[in-house]
């Protein structure tokens, strides 16, 4: 699987592949569905940029398993403007901000591939805040990685990755490694 | 240059000018938001300074840095300590002394935020928001982000790796010799891509073009029926001296763009005017408020623009410019 790691990492193991990751998204699928008696007020959240793909495609997979032929809105978040660390480290977006429907009232599943410090999250929450007052907020991620700094737990989880901090985890849509960050004068 | 204060459309370069329509179009998205305002520059101050007039820029530069959560205090000439015969320099190094980190400067001479950049000690930016006839950037970044969003809108994207506005035809028609918008214009425009004609009588073209990437006519007729977008400018009767033209009457006949002349445009052709328009002179009632016309959005569009500007410098963390 060496396309998914690039630049300045190096592969040590893959931890899910196309399979592994294709199964966890089914599973969480039902687990929304379940919890939410189906996709009724349902908005899925993808957070930039990490997060649009697995929310596009965690959308797919809740649509087909309801069996309802009901469609679930998706959207996009850059929470750049929200970071707590502006001013620390250049911060820029990466997109226009797309969240195709009102959320009063909407139960919004933010999702997104690794979660870390819990501090995009924290960004993310005051976003929706700016943005209407949903019912529910919950949170979709393809791996937690451990290592929280702010009180924020994920209610869906494709797979608990214990990790080091100094080691980096790429995920996309072929599947998830762990990686070594590469020094600039590495071999 | 610093790359911390933005005094001309120059110290942004091609890439600094895409960079800011980049980020102000996720700004218009902000402004479309049921709470329009985001944290980013929490904590940070800024103080439009206007020693000159001005309705738009003004409140645009200030509703801009609230959005943006800034705290926002504005000095205006008429009612500060200039008046009991303060220094400029004073009064800004005032204003520097209890802390802030951006002023917006407005002045009727050219270079005073230059002046101003120079006379700062500590790390403010400033933002030249219009110096006398030299340039007025923010007002060239906003023409360009609504001109190239109008025309995304009506002939589709660019192909990628071609600058945003690369082979439209920009005519800008009118006082170029007491704009700093056409200065700041025609850089900004032909960074992007776009070609320039000035129009206008050989008593209101500056002294000298020489070295200006433009070409001069002083046929508006002409010039109409081949340009993609006619850009027409304020008569600034308030900065002239002398009797540069006989009457208001024969200049709208030579260069305003009246309904009739308005039918020399192609089909496809935008209209545009930095404001304040005056009407029947520049620019005829029909025209002003017809389809061609972009007067309405350049104003919603200097929210969104100025926002990225005051962003970029202030909170990005990236230096602007190449």
């Amino acid at each position: 699987m060496g396309p998914l790691a690039e630049g300045k990492l190096r592969e040590r193991a893959v931890v899910m592949d196309v399979g592994d990751l294709h199964r966890a998204t089914w599973r969480i699928a039902h687990e929304i569905l379940e919890r939410n008696r189906g996709t009724e007020g349902l908005v899925l959240v993808g957070l930039q940029c990490g997060g649009v793909w697995f929310a596009k495609e965690l959308g797919k997979v809740v649509e087909q398993a309801s069996g309802s032929g009901a469609t679930v809105p998706i959207g996009a978040l850059d929470v750049a403007y929200y970071r707590d660390d502006i001013g620390l480290r250049p911060v820029m977006p990466v997109a226009v901000t797309d969240v195709p429907v009102p959320l009063d009232g909407a139960v919004v599943v933010l999702c997104d591939d690794v979660l870390f410090t819990g501090r995009t999250v924290r960004a993310a929450l005051n976003a929706l805040v700016d943005m209407g007052r949903p019912a529910a907020v919950q949170l979709a991620v393809v791996v937690d990685r451990g290592h929280r700094e702010l009180p924020i737990r994920p209610d869906y989880v494709g797979k608990n990755l214990p990790t080091r901090r100094d080691e980096t985890v790429v995920v996309g849509p072929e599947g998830v490694a762990i990686c070594d960050v590469l020094s600039e004068a590495g071999p | 240059m610093s790359g911390r204060h933005l005094l001309g459309v120059g110290d942004l370069g091609p890439e600094g000018i895409c960079e800011v329509l980049r980020l102000a179009e996720t700004f218009e998205e902000v402004g479309r938001r049921p709470i329009p305002k985001v944290p980013a520059l929490r904590g940070k101050t800024v103080v439009p300074a206007f020693f000159e007039d001005s309705t738009r820029t003004r409140f645009s530069f200030e509703l801009a840095a609230k959005r943006l959560s800034a705290d926002v205090s504005t000095l205006s000439s008429s009612s500060s300590s200039l008046n009991k015969g303060e220094s400029l320099r004073d009064t800004v190094l005032t204003i520097e002394a209890m802390g802030v980190d951006a002023f917006v400067v407005r002045h009727s001479c050219a270079g005073v935020p230059a002046q101003v950049a120079g006379w700062l000690s500590g790390d403010a930016s400033v933002l030249n928001a219009g110096d006398g006839a030299h340039e007025h950037p923010t007002q060239a970044l906003l023409d360009c982000y609504t001109l190239v969003r109008e025309r995304r809108a009506r002939f589709g994207a660019v192909a990628s790796g071609t600058t945003p506005l690369a082979g439209v035809q920009v005519a800008i028609v009118g006082d170029i010799r007491h704009s700093r918008v056409a200065r700041s214009c025609l850089l900004a425009f032909t960074a992007l891509g776009a070609s320039v004609t000035l129009v206008a009588p050989p008593t209101l073209l500056p002294p000298s073009l020489e070295g200006w990437p433009v070409e001069v006519s002083h046929d508006l007729s002409a010039v109409l029926a081949k340009c993609d977008v006619a850009y027409l400018l304020r008569l600034q009767n308030e900065r002239m001296d002398g009797q540069l033209f006989p009457s208001t009457r024969e200049y709208t006949a030579n260069y305003g763009l009246t309904a009739r002349r308005a039918q020399l445009l192609g089909p496809s052709a935008l209209v545009m005017h930095p404001g304040p328009v005056r009407r029947g002179v520049e620019l005829d009632y029909e025209v002003a408020d017809g389809p061609a016309s972009l007067v309405t959005s350049q104003v919603a569009s200097g929210v969104a623009v100025r926002m990225a500007v005051l962003y970029l410098l202030l909170g990005s963390g990236a230096p602007i410019g190449a």
